[in-house]
């Protein structure tokens, strides 16, 4: 690999230096290169002479082999949910009658439709990341690394590519790059593509008609499912609550498991258990934010629980029970991998757990209360990202509140 | 009144290379220097010219801004060079020793009946005035003030530091001489010396408040103990000082001589045969460095790899330095599968589990000068506050000096700081800011402001 290394800086790397012909694209060769090798960067004189070997891309990556199993489980349930419905409608399908498609067969048929997805969102953002370094002549930082990854998890699968184009691009530029980037941004990136793509193209975002493929590939059809792709809608869950339909709802087991109809990779709690634990046991997700946020979507459905059924007898969403609805929808993603985002998050220990207790509180209330948004995660947690820094203001309030306290003593006593 | 102090939070980085138990003392040295820049915000005002000859004790230059603060040569002899840096400013003024050291004689004192106004002028003639700093600023004291308490550590938790038993142990007469002297000027308020946790040699010491500290790094800081026991408010001043030197300053009262020696501890996997070393204040360290090194590019350090200096090969002991660490340069690109980011990591210290080292608690490091990634705008939460034991947000300080805010920074506590208490925030930062350095800059600008 050394000389990989002196290749680089003897053949590739003068050309983007000052003088050099592609000079212009430093920041592009520059990203590249200290992705593929930590510079032999020593620290400075004073100061600390041993850095940990952390740093931000480890930090990212780690953040992004969380991500892995709800990928890989949200490209078999693409699959597994066609199926269903396929033999739902009574039709054979090109996966074999009724219920037989086996494992691969339904993984490798969510593959081509999840990967060009987590591909356009990858290339889109990463490319705008790479324009900006370029104009703005700064290094290009890896905070996309895991918005890249987030985006098409939280996307319904059958979101045009443009459209998820349209809604990384609209995150990076004004939910990011405008605020001086990585590490600036207020709003979560990811949310903010989702919301941006909610609002905007709403009969492609919610509703219920695209939460399982419905598109139709003749090769793999046999002739007579040929005609089949209006036969069936595949609403979610959460939507059918909302029509009354409270006795459609997936069991508590199929919700906690994921084989429900949903976002790509945002269903199986069982996946997003397991990121969990990989961001909890390296520390790099946040417990308090976790743990409180959970305790708050308890809290909030134990309360519709008991005053639902007395008075408001029409709305059976208060009625389902509080445990289900923390694995309904996409509450146990956003509540892991979404509200922790240290950036957007309240950044002071206190202000972890309030700001997670109510993203927990607000997420059940929005879901259940507001007939338009049956995803109130989403929101909450965009909403808790906007007051994250009043929430921090009043604890170093205290703080100071503590500190001057004390002085004022020690000048009474003196 | 004495306080046991318990710190939860902090680290301790365990090195290679530990000092062992064995003294040696070390041949005097062919050149002697002061170095200017030990001395944080000092304007120096050369005393002497090259080619002067001078006693042990003879003021070299003096504090531009208090003339009375003088710094004098620790050895007799002639007064070599001025070496100058960037701006002509004074880096060094070395002095080729005399074989045979000739003392300037202040005459012996008896701490207990001397005059608290004569024993100051006495120290600030002899130049052992700048042994004593301040908090706040971490700078040398001011003779005028009267401080609030005076804290001595007992002891340094900084990685591989030097062990206060071995140190103090066959000094304990003069510790406690140099204690005597502490409680004099310290003219009624209570002088606190802070005793690692199953520590001895000071255990006995009379006169003072003894407090128990037991915890990770940095619990030897003086600031964390003080902000445990006393903390800070504004226009509050402590001062403080090193255990060697209380010893420096006792040896000084009973024999009137400046006979200013330090117990160094050479330690760092590069080093040989770490052991302890005596030696006088202002050594040259080209002799027990030279051929006690392993090959290759290394990083020699007077002090610890926390919050030392780099010095070269012929480098002097810093004034308050107790310690020379030498690491291995990391200058090396790792690919980053193997050794980069990416790879499982087993030879890197993290306080991050993402890296394997929190399942291996006893192991110990060699650990190279590498920044180990680049520096990035804050992303991370969390990560200061796990290694910072003071009642304080330490990235809401570091954010207010970077926008320059005056009065955020008295709010959140920049008085209780020095940059050395925040050495561990800078070493786990995830995107490696300078944290040591903001810190610095933060109480430059408040020292202007209220100077």
């Amino acid at each position: 690999m050394k000389g990989l290394h002196k290749f680089l800086e003897k053949n590739v790397k003068p050309q983007f230096e000052e003088g050099g012909k592609l000079e212009k694209f430093y920041p592009a060769y520059d990203a590249l290169a200290t992705f593929a090798f930590v510079p032999g960067h020593t620290t400075s004189p004073g100061g600390v002479h041993v850095r940990d070997g952390i740093d931000l891309k480890r930090t990212m990556f780690t953040v992004v082999i969380a991500l892995i199993p709800c990928l890989l489980f949200g490209i078999w349930n693409i699959g597994h949910q066609y199926a269903i419905n396929l033999s739902d409608a009574g039709m054979a399908s090109w996966i074999g009658e009724g219920n037989s498609a086996t494992f691969w067969d339904k993984f490798l048929f969510g593959l081509p439709l999840v990967l060009p997805v987590v591909i356009v969102a990858y290339a889109v953002g990463l490319g705008v990341e790479f324009l900006f370094a370029i104009i703005k002549k700064h290094q290009v930082n890896e905070g996309f690394l895991v918005s890249g990854m987030l985006i098409p998890l939280i996307m319904p699968i059958d979101t045009p590519l443009w459209m998820v184009a349209v809604g990384t691009i609209f995150a990076v530029v004004i939910g990011k790059e405008v605020f001086g980037g990585t590490g600036m941004n207020i709003l979560n990136v990811a949310l903010t593509a989702r919301a941006f793509l909610f609002f905007a193209y709403p009969t492609k975002m919610s509703g219920n008609d695209v939460w399982i493929h419905t598109g139709y590939d003749s090769s793999k059809a046999s002739t007579e499912a040929g005609t089949m792709v209006d036969g069936f809608t595949g609403a979610t869950p959460l939507a059918n609550a909302f029509e009354g339909a409270i006795d459609q709802l997936p069991s508590f087991y199929a919700s906690f498991m994921g084989w429900i109809p949903g976002s790509i990779g945002s269903t199986s709690v069982v996946m997003v258990l397991i990121g969990a634990a990989i961001l909890l046991i390296t520390g790099i997700g946040s417990w308090r934010i976790m743990l409180s946020a959970t305790i708050g979507g308890a809290l909030m459905g134990m309360l519709f629980n008991w005053i639902g059924p007395a008075y408001f007898p029409d709305n059976l969403y208060l009625q389902i029970p509080w445990y289900h609805q923390l694995v309904l929808g996409g509450f146990a993603f956003g509540v892991v991998f979404m509200a922790t985002d240290p950036v957007t998050a309240s950044q002071t220990k206190t202000g972890k757990i309030w700001y997670g207790l109510f993203i927990g509180l607000l997420a059940i209330l929005i879901r259940t209360v507001n007939p338009a948004y049956p995803e109130g995660i989403m929101l909450a947690i965009l909403f808790m990202n906007v007051m994250a820094p009043m929430i921090d203001h009043y604890v170093v309030q205290g703080n100071i509140k503590k500190r001057q306290k004390r002085a004022k003593l020690a000048t009474a006593t003196a | 009144m004495s306080t046991t102090v318990r710190i939860k939070k902090g680290a301790d980085i365990k090195l290679v290379g530990e000092a062992e138990k064995s003294l040696e003392k070390a041949a005097q040295s062919d050149v002697f220097a002061i170095q200017p820049p030990d001395f944080h915000g000092l304007t120096p005002k050369m005393d002497v010219k090259e080619g002067d000859e001078v006693l042990a004790g003879s003021p070299l230059f003096h504090n531009k801004k208090k003339d009375n603060i003088r710094f004098c040569s620790p050895v007799s002899g002639e007064v070599a060079e001025v070496v100058r840096g960037a701006k002509r400013r004074i880096m060094e003024i070395r002095v080729i020793p005399d074989k045979e050291i000739k003392f300037k004689d202040f005459g012996a004192i008896d701490p207990k009946s001397v005059d608290r106004e004569k024993l100051i002028n006495t120290m600030l003639e002899a130049g052992l005035w700048p042994m004593l700093r301040q908090r706040p600023f971490s700078v040398i004291a001011d003779p005028e003030d009267k401080p609030r308490a005076i804290f001595i550590s007992g002891f340094d938790s900084n990685p591989l530091a030097p062990d206060p038993d071995f140190v103090i142990q066959d000094n304990q007469e003069l510790f406690q001489l140099g204690l005597d002297a502490m409680v004099k000027l310290a003219d009624g308020a209570p002088v606190h010396l802070n005793i690692k946790k199953g520590t001895t040699a000071l255990k006995d010491m009379k006169g003072v408040t003894l407090n128990n500290v037991s915890g990770p790094h940095p619990a030897g800081n003086v600031g964390v103990q003080i902000h445990h026991i006393m903390p800070i408010n504004k226009s509050d001043v402590m001062w403080y000082l090193d255990p060697q030197d209380v010893i420096n300053i006792g040896r000084f009262l009973k024999t009137g001589n400046t006979d200013l020696r330090k117990i160094v501890a050479l330690t760092g996997s590069e080093v040989k045969n770490p052991k302890y070393f005596e030696m006088r204040m202002g050594s040259n360290l080209k002799d027990i460095l030279s051929g006690g090194l392993t090959e290759g590019n290394n990083r020699i350090i007077s002090g610890n790899v926390l919050n030392g200096n780099k010095i070269s090969e012929d480098g002097f002991l810093g004034f308050y330095n107790n310690q020379i660490t030498v690491i291995p340069e990391g200058d090396e690109p790792q690919f980053f599968l193997t050794e980069g980011w990416l790879a499982p990591g087993f030879s890197k210290f993290s306080l991050n589990r993402s890296f394997p080292s929190w399942l291996m608690p006893g192991k110990k490091y060699t650990l190279n000068t590498n920044k180990n990634g680049e520096e990035r705008a804050y992303v991370m939460t969390g990560e200061y506050e796990k290694v910072f034991p003071f009642d304080i947000f330490p990235v809401q300080l570091v954010k207010s000096i970077i926008v320059n805010d005056i009065e955020s920074m008295e709010n959140l506590g920049i008085y209780e700081v020095a940059p050395e208490d925040f050495a561990l925030c800078e070493y786990s930062c995830t995107s490696k800011i300078q944290v040591q350095k903001l810190v610095r800059e933060g109480l430059d600008t408040i020292m202007e402001e209220f100077k």
